[in-house]
């Protein structure tokens, strides 16, 4: 199977370069046939990696088997897919295929774009998508950090891309913001290298399963300083209080196909290396302190979210402050001890991929069909997008995780956890937190999507014409919207397998 | 008696200590003067002092542990951080033909004040922290203190001042404060990664180049006062 990480290595970037040398719309066909067979690759890693435990195996068996659960490498070890990083990758290749969809009707659907803008919003695409693709699977906590910088530095140029006054500011206080927050987890990965150290020699690679296997001898106190500094560091990314000051401009002013990115995929990348630290943490420094941490930053961050949807004006600053709302549960799920609370998080991150693109998708269809993203000013939404209308409706029930969408399944599993038998008051004192905060922000999201989308629009007649603007957008959002469902009512046997396997890998110390 | 009391007073520090410390205080000391400066193109130019007193730390703990890997580190460092960073912003102020001074939102007096306040607390941190000693790899652990000191500067350096170079000068010379820290903590990381980290530093440069550019296009300045519509 090393091929097929190598091949996902290869594949966007190749698209990424041929993109942009190739006119817009050979650029379009091969960004859709890259994000597809990029997603299908990451889909045949699946049976080699997420396979139950034989049995009589134990965790202690040295080698590989380190991390408790099979892996596939690549490269001499330099690409490795175990069952966490392959939740991620999932993650953002199912984006990546949807967005390229769409991005293909959003683009035919504006009429004034350049052809130079075509060409820079497909590589551009192309090009983020790799390096977040390349994050879970260099088997390398400075490389890690290195593909996160990538993400950063070709996002907001993407973010730019508009040329407006608003996308400019909001592209530097992105840069700026990530950039310095950056810099205290690359500071993270020198301390975490210090630690290492004093158990694996002056000069080592940084693997997981090496730094992992010594992580129980590592310093407490270096590790609690790097952990601290990778959680701010990296958090600044993942839109975590208070360093989220970033996320909603950029995820307003970016075209709408890279925001769907930047939410559904990019903000859990950063996750994902925040999960890399835990889990030296959790050996070294006692999974108490790793979970108080992000407890601490969670319970915040959620509120902050909750408290800022039902606040908003404009629609795709409403989406990311349910993006920083759900990144919130991403952190308070991981403080639980319970295994099913870490199942939960990890259902939560393809869940949300899946829920955010279908609700930034519609947002784009809205957005193309009404020409403002005010809130005060969409109205008749149902009325006047038949299918997307529906769907997007849809979509922010899933993100108010509702039932029947995978969301409601992934929080479902984060609030039993916590309330676990076993659990501690203040674990059930926090899912009970959590529980308010989540129905407060459903509460938000529920009455900005009534208005926009059942209350009749102007009756002078200056309402556009009842239509979609492309079947490409529609295609891609029902895809998105399909997938929510059935991660909701009846997740895929092979894919429960992957995500127990990774539960696994997060809480051995459980 | 007179003999326990010797054995507690610390050993005089080598040379390696003294030159290493000295340079570790001087990359602080120029962050400090890149607080008060408020002419853009001194700023960039304090700045590619400062990658100099970084480079120079390299090579010398490269001599010390006869490393030729750290004589590649200090090399490139010195290529990028001194030549290439600095001319690229320089070329940009040249395009400029307005503000030659940057912006301030505070006074001089409270930029220095927060940035010794935050000195403070940096060396108070490290301190307090028991930063494992390895295998004796690496700067002396003093010269942590210098290098978070550093970090947090930058930070006020970024807050305090109102204009797109003196920020990004801030988050250059953040980067520098974290050199330090890795050349203390972790200077036997394998090359690969080194050289991964000064790559991404000059794309991250390229980008704020281009935005920076963008945005001048755009306002007719530098200044970050117009970049205030988004809030909420």
């Amino acid at each position: 199977m090393s091929f097929v990480l190598v091949a996902i290595m290869l594949v966007p970037f190749v698209a990424a370069m041929a993109s942009w040398w190739a006119g817009p719309r050979s650029g379009a066909a091969m960004t859709v046939a890259s994000g597809t067979v990029t997603f299908g690759l990451a889909l045949a890693l699946v049976p080699a990696v997420a396979r139950s435990q034989p049995p009589g195996a134990t965790r202690a068996s040295g080698g590989a088997g380190e991390l408790g659960g099979y892996a596939v490498t690549a490269l001499g070890n330099w690409l490795r897919a175990d069952s966490l990083s392959l939740v991620f990758l999932i993650a953002t290749a199912f984006l990546y295929a949807l967005t390229a969809i769409f991005a293909v009707g959003y683009v035919s659907a504006d009429h004034d774009a350049t052809a130079l803008y075509r060409r820079r919003l497909f590589a551009g695409i192309n090009l983020f998508a790799w390096a977040m693709a390349m994050a879970p699977i260099v088997d390398n906590l400075g490389l890690l950090w290195v593909a996160i910088e990538v993400t950063t530095v070709v996002s907001a140029l993407l973010v730019t891309i508009e040329g407006t006054d608003s996308a400019v500011e909001a592209a530097w206080k992105y840069v700026l913001i990530a950039s310095l927050g950056l810099g205290l987890s690359l500071l993270a990965t020198a301390v975490i290298y210090r630690a290492g150290s004093v158990v694996l020699g002056n000069s080592y690679e940084l693997f997981y399963p090496k730094l992992l296997s010594g992580a129980a001898r590592f310093p407490a106190g270096t590790v609690r300083l790097g952990y601290l500094l990778a959680v701010l560091g990296f958090g600044t990314k993942v839109g975590l209080f208070p360093v989220h000051t970033w996320l909603p401009d950029a995820h307003s002013e970016a075209p709408t196909p890279v925001s769907a990115m930047l939410s559904g995929s990019l903000l859990a990348t950063c996750f994902y290396a925040i999960l890399r630290y835990y889990q030296i943490t959790e050996r070294s420094a006692g999974p108490t302190f790793a979970r108080d941490v992000l407890a601490g930053f969670g319970v915040a961050t959620l509120l902050l979210g909750a408290l800022y949807l039902a606040s908003q004006r404009d629609l795709k600053r409403l989406l990311a402050y349910s993006s920083v709302e759900h990144m919130g549960v991403l952190a308070i799920g991981m403080s639980f001890a319970s295994p099913l609370a870490i199942a939960g998080v990890l259902l939560h991150v393809l869940a949300h991929a899946a829920a955010k693109g279908t609700a930034f998708f519609g947002a784009g269809s809205v957005v193309r069909k009404l020409h403002t993203k005010d809130l005060e000013r969409v109205r008749g939404g149902i009325g006047l997008l038949p299918w997307s209308g529906p769907m997007f409706v849809a979509a922010m029930f899933g993100l108010s995780a509702m039932p029947p969408f995978g969301t409601f399944r992934s929080e479902f599993y984060i609030v039993v956890g916590g309330f676990a038998p076993g659990s501690h008051g203040a674990e059930r004192a926090l899912a009970a937190v959590l529980v308010v905060l989540v129905t407060l922000a459903f509460l938000g999201l529920s009455w900005h999507v009534t208005q926009m989308m059942a209350s009749p629009g102007p009756e002078d007649g200056s309402s556009p014409a009842k239509g979609e603007t492309s079947k490409l957008m529609v295609v891609a959002m029902s895809v998105a919207l399909l997938a929510l469902v059935v991660l909701g009512v009846h997740p895929p046997h092979q894919l429960d397998t992957l995500i127990h396997g990774a539960a696994t890998e997060l809480g051995v110390t459980r | 008696m007179i003999g326990t009391l010797l054995a507690n007073v610390p050993a005089a520090p080598s040379a390696f200590d003294g030159v290493t410390e000295a340079l570790a205080v001087l990359v602080l000391l120029v962050v400090f003067a890149m607080l008060r400066q408020d002419l853009l193109r001194a700023q960039v130019r304090m700045y590619a002092f400062q990658s100099l007193a970084v480079s120079a730390l390299a090579g010398v703990l490269a001599a010390n542990e006869h490393a030729s890997d750290l004589y590649v580190l200090a090399g490139l460092s010195m290529v990028l951080k001194v030549i290439v960073v600095p001319s690229v912003v320089l070329r940009l102020l040249g395009e400029v033909q307005v503000d030659l001074a940057g912006n301030r939102r505070f006074g001089v007096a409270t930029a220095v004040l927060a940035g010794l306040a935050v000195s403070v607390f940096g060396f108070l941190v490290i301190g307090n922290v028991h930063i494992a000693a390895a295998g004796a790899a690496g700067l002396p652990v003093p010269a942590m203190g210098a290098a978070a000191a550093t970090v947090l500067i930058s930070f006020v350096l970024v807050m305090f001042r109102g204009d797109v170079v003196s920020q990004a000068v801030g988050f250059f010379s953040m980067e520098n404060g974290v050199s330090v820290a890795s050349l203390v903590l972790a200077a036997r990381m394998p090359l690969i990664l080194e050289v991964g980290f000064l790559f991404d530093l000059l794309v991250a440069v390229v980008a704020f180049g281009i935005i920076m550019r963008t945005h001048h296009r755009r306002s007719s300045s530098l200044s970050t006062e117009t970049l205030d519509q988004l809030r909420g």
